[in-house]
């Protein structure tokens, strides 16, 4: 007997974020009213940030697929074969909302969500990174959010004992309502030994594991779907507390029973906890469920049975155990100091059944919880293409120095040293290359082989052509990964919008979706894990669409890899890629000129790949001493970088005749990496881009410690230095807002 | 040289200390957990290694220096051992009594993870016999509580017993509070215990051991160790 109070009401459907028609929609599918825990779990289910109802349709037309995927999108991460018998976990996910209303505790159970996912696979996690956004700097809010941020995604993945080695950060207006922190965790497993959702066998029990339930977190998947209105400051409650140290017990406890072989299914409790968890591993293996929630550890007295279904209390894990290891595992949780209770069991009956205090709270066709869940075509427009900037039009700097100068010291463009440096970078003594180059490298177990990774997306691009801007994150994260010499081989996409029952809002998630497959299957870099955050939107104001994209690559030999740093005086430098002096959207024009218009650079993703590959076998075959990729503030921030990273200088060649000289040295055309050669060496390389028909140019020779432009006063690298790293400090100094 | 690296909840660089102990000794260590009541039988060398035991929810290392391992750290010591805390077991080693003092948040307040110079003040230790007095090393920290307090006496006393091991110091090796980033009395980044063979440290020489991740200043310490060890 189901009881049913309170009674359900449209008032209370609408609190619980469904629509009128969904709400019929699961009347009909279990042909009578939902009793007030089943509402609470279909509004689980349901919402936008656990069904994915409007992205779906979207999503599928990713490329998921490749001979080195070993797990695609649909479990908790993404796995790919990595070769010699590893493979590499990976996903990135946002905590966007919670992280607004509370930014440590949001961007702590972020970064503890993110690494849950990668050990539920049996990985042991070896990396985080990170994706943050946020609003204009002069906005009241802004530095505590940063601060908060920061400080909570230190105060995680520190004490874990993972090192969070990359990622990126801008500043934007847009974001002041609505703050991006996305996270991605990277693991490493066994490829014989990854652990799925999936449970088998009828009549096993269900085991819950790690911390006890509270009653925190309750509707935090809700909150996350819907927009924010000038009330969302009380939305503070549905905001989780994280526990990185419980979460290091359950690390160790999980692998260890993995290990002993006692693990048939298992999965995290994230979004929507106990709910989400029991009906994904029933309803994948085509089982049913039923849980006892008189057996749930429980952190306070009398919580009711809504409340525990609904709970994301954080560091939890609901497992299917084999029946003759049970007190095996059992033994090893205790030792670990950590909750152990069965709670339930699988059946064949394929109903999803919910028991409390003798009494049956909900009992729920468990397939169709999952598969029936509303799926939306909604309408959308096409973004307006925007002109393209003749490189003329747009106004020349006082001086290319100043100009540099005002660059390499902005909120975007700055140095984030005040930040990685309260991340543990360096715990496990992997980390080869450390944040701030173009991607983390981390060895995998003694090496020689290694990790690349990094995150990467330029929202502007997106705003002004969400095609255009999808591509551009895939291929930049595809340039980051090969300038350090590794061979990009999959990326997870964290897809972050407005509300997507606009249409403009919709159309803009659909060029990105689009854009993004186009690249990834142009360069073989499928998606293999991923997450959505729509509705970033405060009244009616939303974020730019941002796309982040996190891209894995491996890399054979460490000895055969390149960072960005000038090596040494006497080198020659080269431009890979045709200049054409693209402006429009650049960070020149907005950073220097304050103005955002114009097309974004197209990418020519025939020619990335072409480019790339050369890089990469230029890297590998040990021609070239240093390299890095082109991207924002175009060639000559990205050479002030490599100087300010050696402390070297270089002596440059003038532009080419017929282009403005800012339009040469800050122009953001695609597919374009600077590299540093020894004399020795030129021919060969200048042989191999002949022989593949690229573009390949000597702009000039590392030497002393300036920078120095024809017709310009030379730049000291070392006050270049001092004011890529002065903007960030200084404003965190300011007075909290 | 038989090293125990001991293992409490919340522990997280006991794997980058062994690492460092078997490639600069050849020799594994053994991973003791902190509920076991006795070390392995012939342990030269204790460590406390790195981590945020017990989460540091409390005052960090307080429960660790109750755990049931402890009682045998202590006799350890007494007897003359060699007991080694690093970042979290420096922490232990001061809420345990092994050594004077405290490990108070760092004076900014945040987590630092980064680079630092440390100065040795004197090679004739069993931590520090292939390094010369006075050199500079470059290894790293990654704490946010290691601004080591003590009152005035214990600082004078420290300092007259010549139990200041290391000193974060600038590149060229001046005292400088621009380079004594976490606000250290007398910049101290490492003390030893009255016979020398406790010693407590904040940064991390075990991260900076293996040519194919980086720098290798901190190879020098562990190979000192495996010296004295070998001398005994």
């Amino acid at each position: 007997m189901i009881r049913n109070e309170p009674k359900i009401t449209p008032e209370l459907v609408a609190q619980h974020g469904l629509k009128p028609d969904e709400y019929e929609r699961f009347r009909n599918l279990i042909g009578r009213e939902p009793s007030f825990t089943e509402l609470g779990i279909v509004s689980a289910m349901w919402n936008e940030h656990c069904s994915y109802k409007s992205s779906k349709v979207h999503l599928r037309t990713l490329p998921v697929s490749a001979p080195w995927v070993i797990q695609g999108p649909g479990e908790n991460a993404g796995v790919i074969d990595i070769g010699e018998g590893l493979a590499c976990v990976f996903k990135m996910e946002s905590h966007n909302h919670p992280s607004f209303i509370e930014p440590y505790q949001g961007a702590t159970t972020g970064v503890g969500g993110i690494l849950r996912d990668v050990f539920t696979m049996g990985a042991r996690p070896v990396a985080c990174l990170n994706a943050l956004r946020f609003g204009d700097p002069s906005h009241p809010k802004t530095r505590s959010l940063v601060a908060g941020v920061v400080a909570g995604i230190g105060g995680y993945g520190n004490s874990f004992g993972v090192p969070t080695v990359g990622g990126s950060i801008g500043f934007h207006s847009r974001y002041d309502g609505n703050i991006l922190v996305n996270a991605m965790a990277v693991g490493i497993a066994k490829t014989d030994s990854i652990f799925y959702a999936k449970a088998s066998g009828v009549g096993l029990p269900i085991v819950y594991l790690g911390s006890k339930t509270g009653r925190d977190g309750i509707h935090g998947a809700t909150m996350a779907s819907a927009e924010f209105d000038e009330n969302s400051e009380e939305k503070r409650p549905t905001v989780q507390v994280g526990d990185p140290f419980s979460e290091k017990l359950l690390l160790e406890a999980c692998l260890e029973i993995m290990r002993k072989g006692c693990v048939i299914a298992i999965q995290d409790m994230g979004a929507a906890g106990l709910t989400c968890s029991a009906v994904e591993m029933g309803a994948k293996g085509d089982l049913g469920v039923t849980l006892d929630l008189n057996k749930v550890p429980t952190r306070e007295e009398g919580m009711s049975a809504y409340e525990m279904m609904l709970s994301e209390s954080q560091e939890r894990m609901l497992m299917v155990l084999k029946p003759e290891k049970e007190k095996e595992a059992e033994a090893i949780f205790r030792k670990w100091g950590l909750d152990f209770a069965v709670v339930g069991h699988t059946t064949d009956t394929l109903r999803f059944i919910v028991q409390h205090g003798g009494d049956e709270m909900a009992n729920l066709p468990i397939k169709e919880l999952g598969d029936e869940a509303p799926e939306y075509k909604r309408p959308f427009t096409e973004p307006k293409k925007l002109p393209v900037l003749d490189p003329a039009s747009v106004p020349a700097p006082s001086s290319i120095g100043d100009a540099l100068k005002k660059l390499i010291g902005s909120p975007d463009l700055c140095s984030k040293r005040w930040v990685w440096e309260q991340y543990d970078h360096l715990i496990l003594n992997n980390t080869v290359q450390r944040p701030g180059g173009d991607a983390a490298v981390i060895r995998i177990e003694n090496g020689p082989r290694a990790l690349a990774m990094c995150t990467d997306v330029t929202p502007r691009y997106c705003e002004a052509d969400p095609f255009e801007g999808g591509k551009q994150a895939v291929a930049e994260s595809w340039r980051n990964l090969t300038a350090v010499g590794a061979r990009p081989l999959a990326v997870t996409d964290n897809l972050n919008f407005g509300n997507p029952e606009r249409p403009e809002i919709m159309g803009q998630f659909v060029g990105c979706v689009r854009g993004i497959g186009e690249a990834c299957r142009a360069l073989d870099f499928p998606v293999v894990s991923g997450n959505v955050s729509l509705y970033n939107e405060t009244q009616g104001r939303a974020i730019l669409p941002t796309p982040t994209i996190g891209g894995v690559g491996i890399i054979e030999d460490l000895g055969k890899s390149a960072s960005l740093a000038f090596k040494a005086e006497g080198e020659t430098i080269l431009l890979i890629g045709e200049t054409k002096g693209w402006l429009g959207q650049s960070s020149y024009l907005a950073t220097v000129i304050g103005k955002e218009e114009g097309a974004p650079p197209p990418v020519d993703l025939a020619l990335e790949k072409k480019n790339g590959d050369l890089v990469r076998a230029l890297i590998t075959g040990k021609l070239v001493t240093a390299a890095h990729d082109l991207s924002d503030g175009g060639l000559l921030v990205a050479l002030a970088e490599m100087a300010m990273a050696s402390g070297i200088g270089a002596k440059l060649d003038a532009p080419p005749a017929g282009l403005p000289a800012h339009a040469y040295w800050f122009g953001e055309d695609q597919a374009r990496y600077v590299l540093t050669a020894t004399p020795a060496n030129l021919a060969a390389i200048e042989a191999r881009a002949k022989a593949t028909g690229i573009i390949l140019t000597r702009i000039g020779a590392t030497k002393g410690k300036e920078l120095t432009l024809p017709g310009e006063h030379p730049i000291l690298v070392q006050a270049l230095h001092a004011l890529h790293e002065s903007w960030l400090p200084a404003y965190m100094a300011g007075p909290a807002g | 040289m038989k090293s125990a690296v001991v293992v409490f909840p919340g522990s997280n660089r006991e794997g980058d200390v062994a690492r460092a102990i078997e490639l600069t000794s050849g020799r594994k260590s053994e991973m003791v957990w902190h509920a076991d009541t006795s070390l392995p039988k012939g342990t030269d060398l204790v460590v406390l290694p790195g981590g945020f035991s017990y989460g540091d929810y409390l005052r960090c290392g307080a429960i660790a220096a109750r755990a049931p391992i402890m009682d045998a750290v202590r006799e350890h010591a007494n007897k003359g051992g060699l007991v080694l805390g690093i970042c979290n077991g420096f922490q232990i080693l001061c809420e345990s009594g092994l050594l004077p003092g405290v490990l108070a948040r760092n004076a900014k307040l945040k987590f630092m993870c980064r680079e630092v110079y440390l100065r040795i003040e004197r090679s004739d230790t069993p931590w520090s016999r292939r390094y010369n007095a006075g050199a500079v090393i470059k290894v790293p920290v990654a704490h946010g509580e290691g601004n080591y307090l003590a009152d005035a006496e214990t600082i004078a006393r420290l300092e007259g017993e010549g139990r200041v091991l290391f000193r974060y110091v600038s590149p060229e090796g001046k005292l400088d509070p621009a380079w004594n980033y976490n606000g250290a009395t007398n910049a101290i980044a490492g003390i030893m215990s009255e016979k020398l063979n406790v010693l407590g440290l904040m940064p991390h020489p075990e991260n900076h051991v293996d040519p194919a991740v980086g720098p290798t200043d901190g190879r020098g310490f562990f190979e000192s160790i495996k010296a004295a060890l070998e001398a005994a």
